[in-house]
């Protein structure tokens, strides 16, 4: 209480003089009617031995300056200062909070309604092109007239890739990697399907051009369709991880203004504790709470988000990419089996120094790769109803493995009808279809499995986000109110 | 001063000169040989151009289709071989078409409910594993593009080839042939309503398609080089004839050249072409062996022989050909080394 009697420093020409110092904002102080603090130099008491006059020209910045220091000499002048600082970082806390949390949540959405299921979709378009070329070559090997069967699942297949791009073009941003993607498979896939047809009419007349047409239309899916296709998933996929680095980061900017403006008010009070012993000043206090639940919020709210985010990029994303990964892998090596007895050794590459079918070596490399996706899948999948299909395909594999064993033994003996039946045949023959056939479908299981999983724990890390924006924006408002208030409560004091 | 340091420095862009015109003539008088050796050498995967083989060995090779040694029903090392493979493996490996239609191809609406490869060179494979093994089905059909014909063989992978395969010079240099068992002549076809009229001029400025290391393409591209051939067609390959067909249909190419047993085949899946123009090549198919298997060799002129001999040689062409090809009056006269 050094500076009793503060009105002494108030000027007297105030509507003269020059703006007022920068940091009292208009409401930090509302009830002080009049001109504002605005001490001019001369006016302030000037330390002893500094010269009367002053120097002609000064930036504005300087005279700022200069007024700030004249009127932090003064205890109303400091608390208008302390005031406005308190409700200056409330505010930014609440805004830098609204902002980054608003950004994080939209990120949570996206990766729940937007880039995840995109995401699915571009691996369904692979999986639907692949599944089509690899029953268009079944039916070439059951004959002339196809099974209603395959010709129904080839004509699904081709529904499915088609409406899949159609949403994904839809979701793509116009000139982006993606949409380029897209745009080449709406364009070949008309193509594709021109020559699979042309393939078949050649084939019900009895002529090996149908063949050739199958061939040339398998190469247009191996070399063109199906790379596109890929690359479709990866941008898709690669979305979907940005997605969730956008949402998982802690809001540290956010976080950090919070304890300083916590910090700030704390010894804004302590301050008003050692000049007034007053404990409490009820505006600091509410804007003290304020914070405090704007942080709590924050902190346990986005780490509950981030949490259950985590858990369905572990749970969710990363079983549905393996498993993805699989189904793939047991179409490759489906269709591969099927081109093996297409072309009969037309295909040939060394391999350990013999000369082996490239159809066959294929086989086995896709194979392999769904035997180690399959464990992987087993590894991620957490509980029963996730793990028992993943279980039952793996079973099925190593049946299909053996059976196809036995029809390559056929082929190499020159049994090429028991080849076949062993790889199309009817069930008496115990053929190799129906292992891919289990395999897929529980692949299918398995999938619709993750995908709940999925939704379930970002549904859940996107809702713990919920109203935090808003509530963050309109709890600051509070705060710096009450920091307002409570300083402008001791600030009338000294009238 | 200044002029004498000129001069010094011209002097010394003398000495440079007349090092450039010395390399110069070096390079000139060398480098012909060289360029002319590269461009042999880069004819690609056919090797050096037909006509330079043809060349090389004017004396020895004018009638490649009468180098096979004379017919004998004896067993040699390769025959013994094939028939002490034990179980299931006591099967002749043959490569096969099963893309030409008539000669090896799948009907896919067989009734016979089996998806065995049929046609005249299917026919042929059967007798040769009748009479070698003593069970027309004891083979192992394999069906090879025709680019791998040669290596199919050179590494083992097929005991023979029969599979339209023409007798050439250039192939005698790395596979040992039958006796000739069909004669046939390279053609063109195209669109009907094409203005393509055979081999001539009429190919100007059109893309002609052909099977990569085929014949044909030697051919053209020989052709082209001599000027039977205008220089603006373009000639491009796929690994089999019939992939021809389908360029053809997709209108990806504007005249197929290939042998014309094969083209009529072609033709005869699709109405809407026609062989253009008279063959213009004399080719001769045989049956492909290793090189070196003179027993085996002999032993299919001899199982040839036979089979004219009995009439099934006519039997199978009035089956699969005759309706496409016209009669025949038999396959051509053999005459051996």
């Amino acid at each position: 209480m050094t500076y009793g009697g503060g009105q002494v420093t108030y000027p007297t020409k105030g509507s003269a003089a020059p703006p007022g110092p920068p940091t009292p904002t208009v409401p930090a102080v509302p009830s002080q009617p009049g001109p504002v603090a605005t001490p001019t130099p001369a006016a302030a008491p000037a330390p002893p031995g500094r010269p009367e006059t002053e120097p002609p020209r000064r930036t504005a910045f300087a005279e700022g300056v200069d007024q700030l220091r004249a009127a932090a000499t003064t205890e109303p002048g400091r608390l208008r200062i302390i005031g406005a600082a308190l409700a200056l970082l409330v505010v930014a806390f609440g805004a830098v909070t609204a902002w980054q949390m608003a950004d994080r949540s939209a990120a949570a959405d996206d990766v729940l309604h937007s880039s995840q299921p995109l995401s699915d979709d571009a691996a369904n378009i692979y999986r639907s092109l692949a599944d089509a070329n690899t029953t268009a070559s079944s039916g070439f090997l059951a004959g002339g007239e196809e099974p209603a069967e395959t010709r129904a699942r080839y004509e699904r297949d081709i529904r499915t890739a088609a409406s899949l791009l159609v949403t994904a073009a839809a979701n793509s941003e116009p000139g982006s990697p993606s949409a380029d993607s897209i745009a080449k498979l709406n364009k070949l896939l008309p193509e594709y399907k021109g020559l699979i047809e042309r393939a078949r009419a050649n084939n019900r007349q009895g002529f090996p051009l149908g063949g050739a047409y199958l061939r040339y239309a398998n190469n247009k899916m191996q070399e063109e369709m199906l790379p596109e296709a890929e690359r479709l998933y990866l941008k898709e996929n690669g979305r979907l991880l940005a997605d969730y680095d956008r949402a998982t980061p802690y809001p540290w900017a956010a976080i950090g203004l919070g304890v300083v403006a916590l910090g700030a008010l704390g010894w804004a009070q302590r301050r008003n504790y050692r000049r007034t012993n007053r404990v409490l000043n009820r505006g600091m206090v509410a804007a003290t709470a304020a914070s405090t639940v704007v942080l709590l919020w924050v902190t346990v709210g986005h780490t509950v988000a981030r949490a259950e985010l985590d858990s369905s990029y572990d749970h969710g994303v990363r079983s549905l990419n393996v498993l993805h990964a699989a189904r793939i892998a047991s179409l490759k090596a489906r269709g591969n089996e099927n081109l093996t007895l297409v072309s009969r050794g037309a295909e040939t590459v060394q391999q350990d120094g013999r000369t082996k079918d490239a159809y066959d070596v294929e086989f086995q490399k896709q194979m392999a790769v769904l035997d180690t996706r399959l464990t992987e899948a087993k590894r991620l999948a957490d509980d029963q109803a996730g793990s028992k299909p993943v279980a039952v395909a793996a079973g099925s594999m190593e049946v299909w493995q053996s059976r196809h064993q036995e029809a390559r033994k056929a082929d190499d003996s020159g049994d090429y009808q028991g080849a076949l039946n062993k790889v199309i045949g009817a069930k008496a023959d115990k053929p190799t279809r129906e292992c891919f056939d289990s395999v897929d479908e529980e692949l299918d299981a398995a999938l619709v499995q993750e995908g709940k999983e999925f939704r379930e724990a970002a549904g859940d890390g996107r809702s713990a986000m919920n109203g935090l924006p808003v509530g963050a924006a309109a709890f600051a408002v509070l705060g710096a109110a009450g920091a307002v208030l409570g300083i402008g409560r001791r600030l009338s004091e000294y009238r | 001063m200044t002029t004498r340091r000129l001069k010094a420095s011209l002097k010394g862009w003398g000495g440079v000169g007349a090092m450039a015109v010395a390399c110069t003539l070096t390079a000139v008088i060398a480098l012909p040989p060289l360029t002319h050796a590269a461009q042999d050498g880069s004819t690609g995967v056919g090797g050096p151009g037909v006509a330079t083989g043809l060349q090389t060995k004017a004396e020895k090779c004018t009638a490649p289709e009468d180098q096979s040694p004379p017919p004998s029903g004896a067993d040699g090392p390769t025959i013994t071989a094939i028939k002490n493979r034990v179980g299931d493996k006591r099967k002749l490996v043959i490569g096969v078409d099963q893309n030409s239609y008539r000669w090896g191809y799948r009907d896919p609406n067989s009734t016979k409910k089996t998806s065995e490869l049929e046609g005249f060179d299917i026919d042929l494979a059967h007798r040769i594993a009748e009479e070698i093994l003593g069970d027309k089905d004891a083979v192992v059909f394999r069906a090879i593009p025709t680019n791998q014909r040669i290596p199919a063989i050179q590494n083992g992978d097929v005991d023979m080839v029969v599979r339209t395969m023409t007798i050439t010079c250039k192939r005698l240099d790395e596979v040992a042939f039958s006796a000739p068992y069909f004669q046939t002549g390279q053609q063109v076809l195209a669109p009907k309503k094409s203005t393509i009229r055979g081999y001539d001029k009429s190919l100007a400025d059109k893309r002609i398609c052909t099977a990569a290391t085929s014949t044909a393409y030697d051919t053209l591209t020989a052709g082209k080089t001599k000027g039977d051939l205008p220089g603006s067609a373009r000639v491009f390959t796929v690994p089999n004839q019939l992939d021809c067909l389908v360029r053809l249909q997709l209108g990806m190419a504007d005249a197929v050249v290939t042998d014309g047993a094969l083209a009529a085949g072609q033709a005869a899946q699709d109405p809407t072409v026609e062989l253009k123009g008279d063959p213009f090549t004399e080719e001769y198919y045989g049956v492909a062996m290793k090189k070196g298997s003179d027993d085996l060799v002999r032993r299919v002129n001899q199982v040839l022989v036979d089979y004219r001999n009995s009439g099934g040689w006519q039997e199978s062409y009035n089956k699969w050909l005759a309706a496409d090809l016209g009669p025949s009056s038999g396959p051509p006269a053999p005459k051996y080394k």
